[in-house]
């Protein structure tokens, strides 16, 4: 934040004092150097790719095709969703764990212990053959089904990476409850405020400043992790992708694809992640953090600001 | 005059260390009780054990002539609820030595928020109640604020809006200028002296000697969880009677 300050500066606030200070900056040769050497060596690599065997106009056929757009869709849904399962049970998972009632904190480190042991790849194989040990799924009158047709690969997907999920979400949630003073609790308390209205007034909003930068990194890890469901036939992205490849002859050009689509998701995400924090940051600062595009525009005013050479904080 | 807080015998103990060893005292209704003494004398314990954010592990002691924490039937004590415990917190307003503000509220949505969330009192209501309180702490101009943004002084201020916000019977007060500068302790205990004066019943832990000689109706002077001293504190702080007092004094006057 005094970054942001101090490029500020200069733009609405002249020097104060007698007279202002007429300085050459510091030159950082390095920094030209490391530029120079950083932009040669991705110049190297990206035309060592340009002249390798690769049909690089297959990309663009196929970049917007139906079945690649359909496993987009299937990938962001299995990414929402199971990321919906992963942050609410990890909430509950993390208040049981914290729990003063030792049956409910003991489930809790026992669910935690199981499902963040094993490999998610595993948990998802086990859930689609549950039907060795369940046959039938018989929810009373409700629901009557057999298991093979119950579990669909968009359920054994969800629930596979879901529950998966959210034992390492009560990990970030209990770090982020546990971060909150304990004088809010308390104050809380003293209000006559109930344990229950005190965690999600009082104690959830603020344990969100911790919870929120981990969780963003969570979901650009299940959407990267929901290509894993493939092995449970289920159709996302790369599981379309490879489908592809394998009829069109172009198996690795069709991974490039795939990748360049999880990277343009995973930045969409990021950007969502920046407001969030920035939502939550409110009343932990005296000013929010600013945004990319003020950001920039301070940037840009204090290199115009420098050239003038005033000297500036810049 | 009928008694507010009655302590008959009181002990509490984290763990092996015995922090209160029987305390004895009555704070009348509509007084200014003021507790001072030593760090580690157990005059902060004793106040959070009125409200009952710590446990007593022996004695007697009643908030307005019902026991806290407990339900007694018979010769039997039963423990309270958690959902019985906050009822009786809402009439016991408390100020913290750290301010305890919600970070994440402004100053108003502070003051408005147990009014709403505990009393169901309509927002609207809160609202111009938050108001009327943060006027009449001096701070009708930083409603809009967040904590970060006050000072010291300020957030206490706010702190005690908040606690006035549910209309309690009793008022405790944890050394609430102990982490103040200062220049900012006047502006918190001129709105302390102006609780006092509408007749607010407060327990005032404090080193704030010339408040208590000013403002107290009542002193007792702790040390190594016991009551040393008690008495007007005029003559108390002026004449101490007893050793520890008249050294504590020479200390701190």
């Amino acid at each position: 934040m005094t970054d942001i300050d101090k490029t500020d500066g200069p733009a609405d606030t002249p020097p104060a004092g007698p007279e202002a200070i007429k300085a050459i900056p510091v030159r950082h040769y390095g920094r030209y150097v490391t530029a120079v050497v950083a932009v040669a060596l991705l110049g190297a690599v990206v035309y060592a790719f340009s002249q390798g065997k690769i049909n690089w106009g297959a990309i663009p056929d196929y970049f917007f095709d139906d079945r690649i757009l359909n496993g987009v869709g299937k990938t962001l849904l299995l990414t929402v969703l199971s990321m919906a399962i992963g942050i609410v049970g990890g909430v509950l998972l993390a208040v049981m764990r914290l729990s003063k009632n030792p049956v409910t904190s003991s489930i809790a480190w026992f669910y935690i212990w199981f499902f963040r042991g094993t490999p998610v790849l595993v948990q998802l194989i086990v859930w689609f053959n549950l039907g060795l040990v369940f046959e039938f799924i018989n929810l009373g009158p409700f629901y009557k089904n057999e298991w093979s047709d119950f579990m669909t690969p968009f359920l054994t997907a969800l629930l596979g990476l879901g529950l998966n999920e959210a034992a390492y979400m009560a990990e970030i949630c209990r770090a982020g409850l546990l971060a909150v003073d304990e004088g809010q609790t308390e104050a809380s308390h003293a209000l006559g405020m109930s344990h229950v209205k005190t965690l999600r007034r009082i104690v959830i909003p603020q344990a969100m400043r911790v919870i929120v930068p981990p969780t963003g990194n969570e979901v650009i890890n299940m959407l990267k992790t929901t290509s894993l469901v493939s092995v449970v036939q289920y159709p996302e992205l790369l599981r379309a992708a490879q489908d592809i490849g394998q009829t069109s002859g172009a198996p690795a050009e069709m991974l490039f694809l795939a990748a360049a689509w999880y990277l343009l998701l995973t930045s969409v995400f990021s950007v969502g992640q920046y407001y969030l924090e920035r939502y939550y940051a409110r009343g932990s600062s005296r000013s929010l953090p600013a945004t990319p595009f003020q950001k920039i525009r301070a940037n840009v005013l204090s290199l115009s600001n420098r050239s003038g050479s005033t000297g500036g904080a810049a | 005059m009928t008694a507010m807080v009655k302590a008959e015998g009181v002990h509490k103990s984290f763990g092996p260390l015995e922090v209160l060893k029987g305390i004895d005292l009555e704070v009348r209704s509509g007084e200014v009780f003021c507790l001072i003494g030593p760090s580690g004398s157990g005059k902060s314990t004793f106040l959070r054990c009125i409200n009952h954010l710590e446990k007593i592990n022996a004695g007697r002691l009643y908030v307005d002539g019902e026991l806290v924490g407990y339900r007694q039937k018979g010769d039997k004590l039963y423990e309270l609820k958690d959902s019985e415990v906050a009822v009786k917190r809402r009439d016991i307003g408390m100020v913290f030595q750290r301010f305890n503000l919600f970070p994440h509220m402004t100053a108003a949505e502070n003051v408005v928020e147990a009014p709403v969330q505990v009393k169901g009192v309509s927002k609207a209501k809160a609202r111009e109640r938050a108001t009327e309180l943060l006027d009449r702490v001096g701070l009708a101009d930083k409603a809009r604020n967040y904590p970060s943004q006050l000072s010291g002084g300020q957030q206490q201020r706010v702190a005690i809006a908040r606690a006035l916000a549910m209309d309690p019977k009793l008022m405790l007060f944890d050394e609430p200028t102990s982490a103040l500068d200062p220049e900012l302790v006047g502006d918190v205990l001129d709105v302390m002296r102006d609780l006092a004066e509408s007749g607010m019943t407060m327990v005032v832990v404090t080193h704030e000697m010339g408040f208590a000689r000013e403002v107290g109706d009542s002193l007792v002077f702790m040390d190594g969880g016991v009551v040393v001293e008690s008495g007007n504190p005029r003559e108390v702080l002026t004449n101490p009677r007893h050793e520890r007092t008249q050294a504590f004094l020479s200390k701190v006057l």
